[in-house]
């Protein structure tokens, strides 16, 4: 079959590798209709995660049809369309059954690389590195499903590919970015960055009825994206960040603040992020924390930061003083989806919200490599790509 | 087809302006450490004494344009840089490659390997100039801006769905404290 593989930095090929097939009696495999590049892939793509390995497929926002089940799947069939969460659970566990998903105790094949990493094992993942399982990804014509009773959702054929597809990740990611701010009817919510998972954030925030949004990009198209979503925008080259913000917060800053950027913070946006990419040339670095600096220091004292961007490493200089003494309540982690996707499915088949909207590039898996250069590069307007097998 | 032919295009010559780049980098790091952190050793060999503090600047100098090559997303300026740093080299060598020198062999050598490198810094500066102006110019034929100004993902203007959410639950483990809610009201 034919799947987007790495080969190294910013070397991704559409490669013919040979089909997965059931090794568990709990595998499904799924013929892949569509699957989209997250902003998240791009970290692979500039290999700034650890323990990615040449020949690795990746892809973890994808969705299709059930054509091979193993012995012991009881909740699937063959002919089910499935969106397929970026997360593999197994539903059982303690932690899947509070519905801390993301840090499922079961399926993470590699969880004693990921014990020494980060102290306790997460979650497997779909195509996003061996700390997290070493899973073949879904950009990729045909995926092994695995624990695939509990790793699904099922969705129905009234609904478009692109209308479900990002129930995988990023609709959830932003949805639960904005649940873990709690809003309330008086917050002002900052989101920084005006990506996918932030435009999604947004669209949540209006939803769940912040007095105002605000996004922070520099990018034109996505700052106009936001705009349509109902946000006031901020565009970080023409305007200091956190003058504008207490300027619209008279002086007392956000309530809530999240960060959909991460780890790559723009690299020339500011001082402490051209400091900290010199770091990250010379291996004295993981991480460009811009963000959460710039959060910690305007959020309104009591306020809440919501961290869906994701970080790898070690972070330097974090202004904890500063979020100590202002009682900041920090909330972040990868996305629990299994968790919002009923309750999200719903709304988008109640019309409330078509996830379409954010779709700007659509082509073949053969393009893969060269969209994630242009996704990457933020060229062509591209904001997100879905690719069809 | 298409994409190849733009793969290549890429990996092609422009990588190997970076590659050099990259190289020029590492080498004025390291050379750059050696001058910070052994300049009496590098005045000794020049037969340059008393000029240690000198040294160490032009050290300084090497370190920070090396690191600014790495970081840079257009390492060409820091190149050029590296260029201008040469004639300074060039011109502090000259200046000690005197009659009265009992080492001007060895200034004569280093004259020689600074314009060899010399060379080689202009010639990866060009390199990468030509590919950066090229850049530009795709970048601003093929990127004309894109109108999003009418996707709302909403049925409704964004105002009328202000708060058509709040029906959803807020797990308890996500909801804030009252105590921590003295500007809010729910």
């Amino acid at each position: 079959m034919k799947a987007l593989v790495w080969h190294g930095t910013q070397d991704i090929r559409c490669d013919t590798v040979p089909d997965p097939r059931i090794e568990e009696r709990g595998d499904a495999i799924v013929q892949v209709t569509s699957c989209a590049i997250c902003g998240s892939d791009l970290h692979l793509y500039d290999h700034f995660m650890p323990a990615l390995k040449k020949g690795d497929v990746l892809g973890h926002e994808f969705m299709g049809e059930v054509v091979e089940t193993g012995s012991s799947v009881r909740n699937l069939k063959v002919g089910d369309r499935v969106v397929v969460p970026f997360t593999i659970i197994c539903g059982e566990c303690e932690q899947c059954r509070r519905g801390n998903y993301s840090v499922c105790e079961r399926t993470n094949r590699n969880r004693g690389l990921a014990d020494t990493m980060f102290g306790h094992s997460t979650a497997g993942l779909f195509g996003y590195t061996h700390l997290t399982g070493g899973y073949a990804g879904g950009q990729a014509e045909y995926v092994r499903v695995p624990f695939a009773d509990a790793t699904h959702v099922k969705v129905p054929d009234s609904l478009a590919d692109e209308q479900v597809l990002f129930l995988g990740d990023i609709f959830p990611t932003g949805w639960q970015a904005a649940i873990q701010c709690d809003i309330q009817p008086t917050d002002t919510v900052a989101i920084w960055g005006c990506g996918p998972v932030a435009q999604f954030a947004i669209r949540s925030a209006v939803l769940l009825g912040a007095k105002q949004v605000i996004a922070i990009d520099n990018v034109p198209e996505r700052l106009d994206m936001a705009r349509a979503g109902g946000a006031i925008t901020i565009n970080f080259d023409d305007e200091s960040v956190t003058e504008r913000l207490n300027e619209l917060t008279q002086g007392k800053g956000p309530e809530k603040c999240i960060d959909a950027v991460g780890m790559e913070a723009h690299a020339s946006g500011s001082i402490d992020s051209m400091v900290d990419r010199a770091k990250q040339a010379v291996m004295l670095g993981t991480d460009r924390p811009h963000v959460l600096r710039e959060m910690m220091y305007v959020c309104r004292p009591a306020g809440t930061l919501s961290i869906p961007g994701v970080y790898g490493g070690f972070l330097d200089k974090i202004p904890f003083g500063a979020a100590m003494n202002k009682g900041l309540t920090i909330r972040m982690g990868q996305t629990h989806v299994n968790r919002w996707t009923d309750d999200l499915l719903r709304r988008i088949e109640q019309g409330q919200i078509d996830p379409s909207f954010v779709v700007t590039h659509r082509t073949t898996l053969e393009d893969g490599p060269e969209m994630y250069q242009t996704f990457r590069d933020k060229e062509d307007g591209c904001i997100k790509v879905v690719l069809t097998p | 087809m298409h994409h190849e032919h733009h793969r290549q295009q890429r990996n092609g010559q422009d990588g190997r302006g970076e590659r050099l780049a990259q190289g020029l980098a590492w080498f004025s790091i390291a050379l750059g450490a050696v001058e910070l952190l052994a300049p009496r050793s590098v005045t000794r060999s020049l037969g340059m004494h008393g000029q240690e503090t000198l040294v160490r600047a032009y050290g300084l100098r090497e370190i920070t344009k090396g690191v600014g090559i790495l970081m840079a997303d257009d390492p060409a300026p820091w190149v050029w840089a590296r260029v201008a740093g040469d004639a300074l080299d060039l011109g502090t060598l000259a200046s000690a490659y005197g009659d009265d020198n009992p080492q001007r062999e060895n200034v004569g050598m280093a004259l020689l390997n600074v314009a060899g490198v010399t060379a080689l810094d202009v010639y990866c500066a060009q390199l990468l100039s030509g590919r950066q102006s090229k850049a530009r110019r795709s970048r601003r034929s093929q990127r004309p801006m894109r109108d999003y100004s009418d996707r709302s993902g909403f049925p409704r203007p964004a105002e009328e769905m202000r708060g058509a959410a709040r029906d959803a639950a807020i797990p308890a483990d996500m909801q804030t404290p009252a105590a921590l809610r003295p500007f809010t009201t729910r």
